[in-house]
């Protein structure tokens, strides 16, 4: 569509072309493997709530068994209404989200409309898709937008779920217990961040590739003011 | 996330699932479990929606990678979209399941997903097709996909009868999609059932506690 996209639209349909190259790419190396890409070593979490949805991240960065950076941002812009937190690899998620944003701007600016969360998902399937699990991106998308509050995974493969709580990242499985434990439809706003709060805590007390901080982020709805920058918390 | 991973035969997420469709007097029944899985021992979704809706009265399940099933429906939904514009008419069912043939077909060596297309149209009334692996497509009475349609295809020769009453299918829809989660480990959640009829489509959902025990639980 001529609208959305700064890059040239694809042509319809499959193309399978770059599946013949990666194969003969992982005969060149020893072992058939490719080199590995440095992860994030994460745990991200995101609720929906009464007013809108937040968003939670630890902001360590790993690079095998060193903090590579202690004060990483993971929660990434998307739109004024849509924010997104990654997990895998750190360039993945950064250029990902980036080209989103950009994609989403653009928009935005030629059809005068403000961009919906479920078309942001939908780019990024498409882009993930296409690219087969090669880029390694795990991503919470939430947002609120005029048909209410969403909350989207994004798996590297492509594979999309809509739901109202989630965590993701190295982490994921002691946040998980956190926020089904907690997790109750339409909290309060001083609730839910206290749950993904207590969810991010747990991925850093459990997971040796978390840390540092967490970063919380409430989206609401133009009703409400935002806070303007993701809150950063120490421990 | 590598910990999720295992020699699972499905890259990312798998539907892991059971589906199956039942044509009955005047109507199709379509259903499935809603797990999703990874690597064949973590469940990253209990409430995935694997019966999707490709037009107005026709629905289709699908089965193998989520990734690649959600791709093939999206494209599938598009084509038939233009297809009924272009037509100025609804499409038939069989044309759905032959544009998910055509993207499982020609795309056989990289993709993993197979589907069950089931709807209602003016020529034939109610239709169910399933679309295999490797794109063959066959037209049933009642058909089950998945891996834990192995568990019940017992069940299913047994107890299908042509011509059931819509109650008397959704029960027998419902019964296998509970024996089916009851014995596979990758299948499990919620039951998720759709009625097509020529008057429209109804959305039943069967929560786990609510779904018929046998013997055994």
């Amino acid at each position: 569509m001529a609208l959305s996209n700064v890059l040239e639209t694809p042509a319809a349909g499959f193309n399978f072309d770059n599946a013949a190259r990666n194969a003969a790419l992982e005969g060149l190396f020893d072992g058939g493997q490719t080199p590995k890409p440095l992860k994030t070593g994460t745990t991200i979490a995101g609720v929906v709530f009464k007013d809108g949805v937040v968003l939670g991240a630890d902001t360590r960065a790993t690079s095998s068994e060193v903090v590579a950076d202690k004060m990483c941002a993971k929660i990434h812009y998307i739109a004024p209404n849509i924010y997104c937190c990654g997990a895998g690899t750190a360039a993945d998620t950064e250029k990902t989200t980036d080209l989103l944003s950009s994609n989403l701007t653009i928009f935005s600016l030629n059809s005068g409309r403000n961009p919906r969360v479920v078309m942001a998902v939908n780019i990024l399937q498409d882009m993930l898709y296409r690219y087969h699990g090669q880029i390694g991106a795990n991503l919470i998308l939430g947002g609120v937008d005029c048909t209410g509050n969403h909350l989207y995974t994004v798996g590297p493969y492509g594979s999309v779920n809509k739901v109202p709580y989630l965590s993701m990242g190295s982490g994921d499985l002691a946040a998980l217990g956190i926020l089904e434990d907690g997790f109750k439809h339409d909290l309060e706003l001083e609730k839910a961040k206290e749950l993904v709060c207590a969810a991010i805590h747990a991925g850093i007390m459990s997971d040796l590739g978390s840390g540092n901080n967490i970063d919380i982020y409430p989206t609401r709805s133009q009703s409400t003011k935002t806070t303007g920058r993701p809150a950063r918390r120490r421990f | 996330m590598e910990k999720h991973c295992t020699n699972s035969q499905v890259k990312g997420v798998s539907t892991g699932t059971t589906i199956l469709a039942a044509t009955f007097d005047g109507g199709v029944v379509i259903g499935s479990d809603s797990r999703a899985s990874m690597g064949g021992e973590y469940v990253s979704s209990k409430t995935i929606n694997k019966v999707i809706q490709v037009h107005d009265q026709i629905f289709c399940c699908m089965a193998g990678s989520l990734a690649d099933a959600q791709a093939v429906t999206k494209a599938a939904k598009f084509h038939l979209s233009f297809h009924s514009v272009q037509m100025e008419s609804p499409p038939l069912v069989i044309s759905a399941a032959s544009v998910l043939k055509e993207l499982c077909y020609k795309n056989k060596d990289e993709l993993q997903a197979g589907f069950i297309t089931a709807g209602w149209d003016r020529k034939k009334g109610p239709q169910v097709y399933v679309v295999a692996l490797g794109g063959m497509l066959m037209s049933q009475p009642v058909t089950i996909g998945g891996s834990g349609s192995t568990y019940i295809y017992g069940y299913v020769d047994a107890k299908y009868k042509p011509n059931m009453s819509r109650d008397e299918c959704l029960q027998f829809a419902t019964n296998a999609l509970a024996l089916a989660m009851g014995r596979d480990n990758v299948s499990g959640g919620v039951a998720h059932l759709v009625v097509i009829t020529e008057t429209g489509v109804e959305h039943v959902v069967v929560p786990g506690n609510k779904l018929p025990k046998f013997h055994d639980e």
